[in-house]
């Protein structure tokens, strides 16, 4: 700091800081640190170098900032402070016998102590003398009344001129007004006149010694931030999806295997008796496959019912009434939902030898070839809970949605009738949204239609349920994100990765 | 979901009610409609082209109203205010009846024609006799012709409509099919005649037509419809003639649906009559036409047929979880335009479904229509006593883990897309796309959905290109699928769980990345060595710089490559600094 900058030794410097001390204790109310100065005599760069040690002592001084104007000599006053004045120094270097005024201009301040001293009638010019024009005194003494008040300013008595005189001895570029910061010291809580040396840090030779009982710490800026551990992050999409997967744990589900992205239309939408006109299976909604254009393999026996019941109806069904084709369920696409899977493992589960009651849920990627806008991606993420039973009802499944829910710390839920290709009833969940204080969807659910389920093979009296919503826009809404792109994919900012918080859905 | 335009006032006129905004929403929510929007011509227009444009539109109050895609008969204003009405119980559900022409009349007849098999095989009829139009009625005739050619016809692929002045014309009508170049007629709302191939290159740029064009161009023969005069009622799926165009004015409507769906031209006659037979002077009577196949078999229309469902109360009770009797069952239904019945046994109900409910088509349907009647919201929440336990996907729960300790070990996790570019998986990786065995895609809107992706690799390298303002080193890493072509499975391909990471720094930290395998090694308790264990060895790959790069193998199997990336690789990335990566199948570790 500045008092290093003057040469200070720590001796001398502990000696400066206990003569402020001791002469803060002297004084009521404090001290400002410019008399502080001038009462040790010593520049008051070097005072605010004590100052600012003492305050990283702790509290043994308490200072306040404060800033006042004041009159300076400027490098060229000091001079005149010092050596008297232009005009003076040119009076003081004429001789009784006159002088030549080309060697008078010689002299350094020659030029304007002469039209000064001319202008102050102390000399006189005798152009016609014989050897060149020559200066000669006019009076016998002279007053310095320039050097005179540079000099009371130099000894800080500034306030003894006149306005006027500071400003024309500005206006000379010999003073100039300086703003001065300094301090108002006072005494602190642990005002001591003795210093003693503080440690930074716990050393284990202190621990060791046992030194440390003696010792002062210099005290900690709990102000600044600490340094950035050195770390990894998880990405916060993955962080939500992790706790959906938990309260599905915790509920009681298994996981489904949906790592097959690429699926048949068979099973993306035949098996769920979404007919084969329907427009989801346009081109312009669902992304198709060229290579490997065509799924090769079916369970037969369930395919023919598939076609049955699409075609002509059963099951206590009309059924679509159209011509249903096998070149349309082998095309292979995106899966469009994860629901191809669950209808895959409740195929699976109708083959059983007897029927057991399941919970299933997944969380996984599906494709849609939509237009893409700031909420929506050829890409999301579906989660999906599913459950097969005798006997469950639309009021069970309004039950488990509200269980659901409440784990994400949404308790108030209402339905709307809707329709779905494969689920009836189907209902849109709404919950109120105290924020926006109107009712938003947050999710899609239905019962399977039996002519989903009965074809695949499981009992009469079994009945499944089950619900679907995004990750992506429960993620959006826990950490603030607008536009998808700055979640998902490689436009993330990977700033927004590392600072996002944990996620605890609930709270 | 379709959505519907109605005149809030006429709506409401119709319903013999006003409502607020509010309650109007809240009595949709619960029929399971849903207003979407308040709004008016006015500012539809300003919106769309500005407010100069839309100076001297309407500024009637419009509702838009989302209609559920399989209720076809709430696709117009009267439909909506009949199923409301009959749901509020303010209206009697109507029945429709099918009759023949007064005075003895001989029906309408049209005869198809066996060219048509090839193009357009099926048509249906009817008429409806005696109809008042008004404007608004007029306009809502036309809009549901739109409506329905949108959804259950499927853009006219299916099904299209025809309504014709039946004034105009004299049947029998012929349904034919014939060379565009034989077809000459004056089209709706033109001046002058046109050949059927001068008519579709005409289209080739009219904003709403040009859509439809592609259901017959390439066709031979292109279906035509002739009264007994040679006069052009349309030329399905296109256009109708201009002479038998129908007008405020217009008594007697003579509508044809050509299909190469019967059911679905059946359903849509069925809504048209239905919906507007309301305006005829015998309110809810639709007069029957004939249509004669090519083989002679002749069918009458529209069908309007009626078909009676028989189950019991128990089964909506148990069903939607509700304990009603069977009698408030049948109310229940009844207000949904299911006329129902306890039949007297039991507690069995004789259910009739209309035919303009072609939605139902299972006693699930009926089960769903009773709960929306009961209120959904008036249904008690109840806990399945369903015991299972859970169970997690073993590749999922070692993901999971892994996931953890990788963040642990300091890198960051990203999330990229699974679909990508073949450039991103083959050139810029220096790879020729057929040994990347990748998925394609037949129909991408832009490159960027060409391909699954067949390495993580890209992903981060474009997660890395995004972010190069960020302080250096970057550590990334994905767990997560891409997608390989794969012949023993039934789809013909199969997901690949990948660990990859990478390391970008001013230098390449190559050692940085063997130490991170050596620690997901460590966390997989796999061993360094030779035969049980894991090892590396140096191999060529052309992703790598030559000489940095080592294929991984554990417990003698290839796993994954890692090295540091040839400069290739990372200018085409956009990427500037050096720049290792690792890449493995982690399924071997199941």
């Amino acid at each position: 700091g500045a008092a290093g900058a003057t040469g200070f030794g720590s001796m001398a410097d502990t000696g400066l800081l206990e003569s402020l001390l001791r002469l803060l204790e002297k004084v009521d109310g404090g001290t400002d640190s410019q008399d502080v100065a001038a009462d040790l005599g010593v520049d008051h760069q070097v005072i605010v170098g004590a100052v600012k040690s003492l305050q990283a002592l702790g509290e043994v001084i308490s200072t306040e900032q404060k800033s006042s104007k004041h009159w300076e000599l400027t490098g060229e006053g000091r001079e005149i402070a010092e050596q008297g004045s232009h005009e003076a120094r040119v009076f003081n270097a004429i001789p009784d016998e006159g002088l030549p005024q080309n060697e008078l201009m010689k002299m350094p301040s020659g030029k304007v102590g002469f039209s000064k001293a001319m202008s102050n009638k102390w000399i006189r010019l005798d152009k016609a003398h014989e050897g060149g024009p020559r200066v000669f005194k006019t009076v016998e003494t002279i007053e310095d009344t320039v050097r005179d008040k540079l000099q009371l300013v130099q000894k800080g008595q500034s306030a003894k001129l006149e306005d006027k005189e500071k400003n024309e001895l500005k206006k000379r570029k010999l003073l100039s007004e300086v703003t001065v910061k300094s301090y108002w010291i006072t005494k602190g809580s642990s005002f001591s006149t003795t210093i003693t040396k503080q440690e930074t840090e716990l050393t284990p030779e202190m621990i060791a010694s046992g030194s440390w009982k003696e010792k002062n710490f210099k005290p900690y800026n709990f102000e600044a931030m600490g340094v950035a551990p050195d770390c990894g992050h998880l990405h916060p999409l993955m962080k939500v999806r992790t706790q959906f997967r938990q309260i599905f744990l915790e509920m009681g589900f298994t996981e489904m295997p949906t790592n097959n992205f690429i699926e048949s239309s068979f099973w993306n939408f035949d098996s769920l008796f979404q007919p084969q006109q329907h427009p989801a299976r346009d081109q312009h909604d669902t992304f198709f496959i060229s290579d490997p254009a065509l799924a090769h393999e079916f369970p037969q026996d369930y395919m023919e019912r598939v076609k049955k019941v699409h075609s002509e109806g059963g099951y206590g069904s009309q059924g679509y009434k159209y011509d249903w084709k096998i070149e349309e369920a082998q095309k292979n696409l995106l899966r469009t939902h994860t629901t191809a899977v669950s209808a895959r493992m409740l195929y699976k589960l109708a083959q059983q030898e007897k029927f057991t009651p399941v919970k299933y849920f997944s969380i996984d990627r599906v494709f849609r070839n939509e237009t893409l806008d700031a909420t929506h991606l050829a890409e999301f993420h579906q989660i999906e809970g599913v459950v097969a039973d005798y006997g469950l009802t639309l009021g069970n499944l309004m039950g488990v949605l509200h269980q659901f829910f409440t784990k994400l710390g949404i308790t108030k839920l209402r339905f709307k009738p809707a329709y779905n290709p494969y689920t009836e009833p189907s209902m849109e969940v709404f919950s109120y949204h105290e924020g926006l204080k109107k009712w938003v969807e947050v999710g899609n659910s239905g019962v399977f239609r039996p002519e989903m389920l009965l074809p695949m093979g499981l009992p009469e009296g079994v009945s499944v349920i089950a619900w679907g919503l995004s990750l992506e826009r429960p993620t959006m809404i826990k950490y603030g994100i607008n536009n998808i792109r700055e979640l998902v994919g490689h436009k993330v900012n990977l700033q927004m990765v590392y600072d996002s918080p944990i996620c605890r859905l609930d709270s | 979901m379709p959505t519907v335009s109605v005149k809030r006032d006429l709506l409401f006129e119709a319903l013999g009610q006003k409502y607020t905004d509010e309650e109007f929403d809240e009595l949709c929510f619960e029929f399971g409609l849903e207003l979407d929007e308040i709004t008016s011509e006015k500012e539809i227009l300003s919106r769309e082209q500005g407010d100069e444009k839309a100076a001297g539109a309407s500024d009637v109050v419009l509702y838009k109203i989302d209609v559920p895609a399989n209720r076809y008969d709430l696709l117009c204003l009267e439909g909506l205010v009949r199923g409301l009405q009959v749901f509020k119980e303010k209206l009697e559900a109507p029945r429709y009846k099918r009759v023949s022409p007064a005075d003895g009349g001989e029906p309408q007849r049209l005869v198809i024609t066996e060219e048509t098999a090839s193009v357009r095989p099926h048509a249906v009829a009817a008429v409806l006799r005696n109809i008042s139009f008004t404007q608004e009625r007029y306009e809502s005739f036309i809009e549901l012709q739109e409506k329905l050619h949108q959804n259950i016809c499927r853009k006219r692929t299916l099904v299209a409509i025809g309504t014709h002045d039946l004034d105009t014309i004299s049947g029998p009508f012929t349904y034919t099919a014939k060379p565009p170049g034989d077809i000459r007629f004056k089209p709706l709302n033109q001046s002058k005649e046109y050949t059927a191939a001068e008519l579709m290159s005409h289209y080739k740029t009219d904003s709403h037509l040009r859509h439809y064009l592609h259901i017959i161009e390439n066709e031979p023969l292109y279906p035509i419809i002739y009264d007994s005069n040679g006069i052009v009622l349309s030329m399905p799926p296109i256009i109708n003639g201009d002479h038998s165009k129908i007008s405020l004015n217009t008594k007697n409507i003579f509508i044809e649906c050509t299909a190469t769906d019967l059911t679905k031209a059946k359903i849509t006659l069925d809504m048209i009559v239905t919906m507007f037979s309301e305006y005829c002077d015998e309110p809810f009577t639709v007069e029957e036409a004939e249509v004669v196949y090519p083989d002679g078999r002749l069918c009458v229309y529209p069908e309007l047929a009626y078909r009676t469902e028989t189950l019991s109360g128990d089964f909506i009770n148990k069903r939607v979880g509700i304990n009603e009797s069977a009698e408030s069952i049948a109310q229940l239904l009844t207000r949904m335009c299911l006329r129902s019945e306890v039949s007297g046994e039991g507690d069995l109900i004789q259910v009739e479904i209309p035919p303009m409910r072609a939605d139902v088509i299972h006693a699930c349907d009926i089960m769903e229509d009773a709960a929306i009647a009961h209120g959904f919201n008036n249904i008690v929440r109840s806990t399945p006593r369903t015991y299972t336990v859970a169970n997690q996907l073993p590749l999922n729960k070692l993901t999971e883990l892994l996931r953890q300790d990788l963040a642990a070990a300091g890198f960051t996790e990203a999330l990229t897309f699974a679909l990508c570019s073949q450039e991103d998986i083959a050139d810029k990786l220096r790879k020729n796309i057929v040994e990347t065995r990748a998925v394609h895609i037949s129909n991408p809107k832009t490159a960027e959905f060409q391909v699954v992706r067949t390495s993580l690799l890209p992903g981060l390298l474009k997660t890395l290109a995004a972010n190069r303002k960020m302080p250096l080193p970057l550590k990334l890493f994905e767990i997560s699928d891409v997608v390989l072509k794969d012949e023993t499975k039934d789809v013909g391909a199969r997901n690949n769980r990948r660990l990859c990471a990478v390391y970008y720094n001013k230098s390449p930290g190559f050692e940085v990345i063997h130490g991170l395998l050596d620690r997901v090694m460590q966390l997989l308790d796999v061993k360094p060595g030779r035969n049980q264990g894991y090892h590396i060895q140096a191999a060529e790959d052309s992703t790598f710089f030559p000489g940095r790069c080592a294929e991984i193998f554990s417990c003698g199997k290839s796993i994954g490559h890692l090295g540091v990336l040839h400069p290739d690789v990372i200018s085409r990335f956009e990427l500037t600094m050096p720049c290792s990566a690792i890449d493995i199948d982690i399924e071997p570790f199941l």
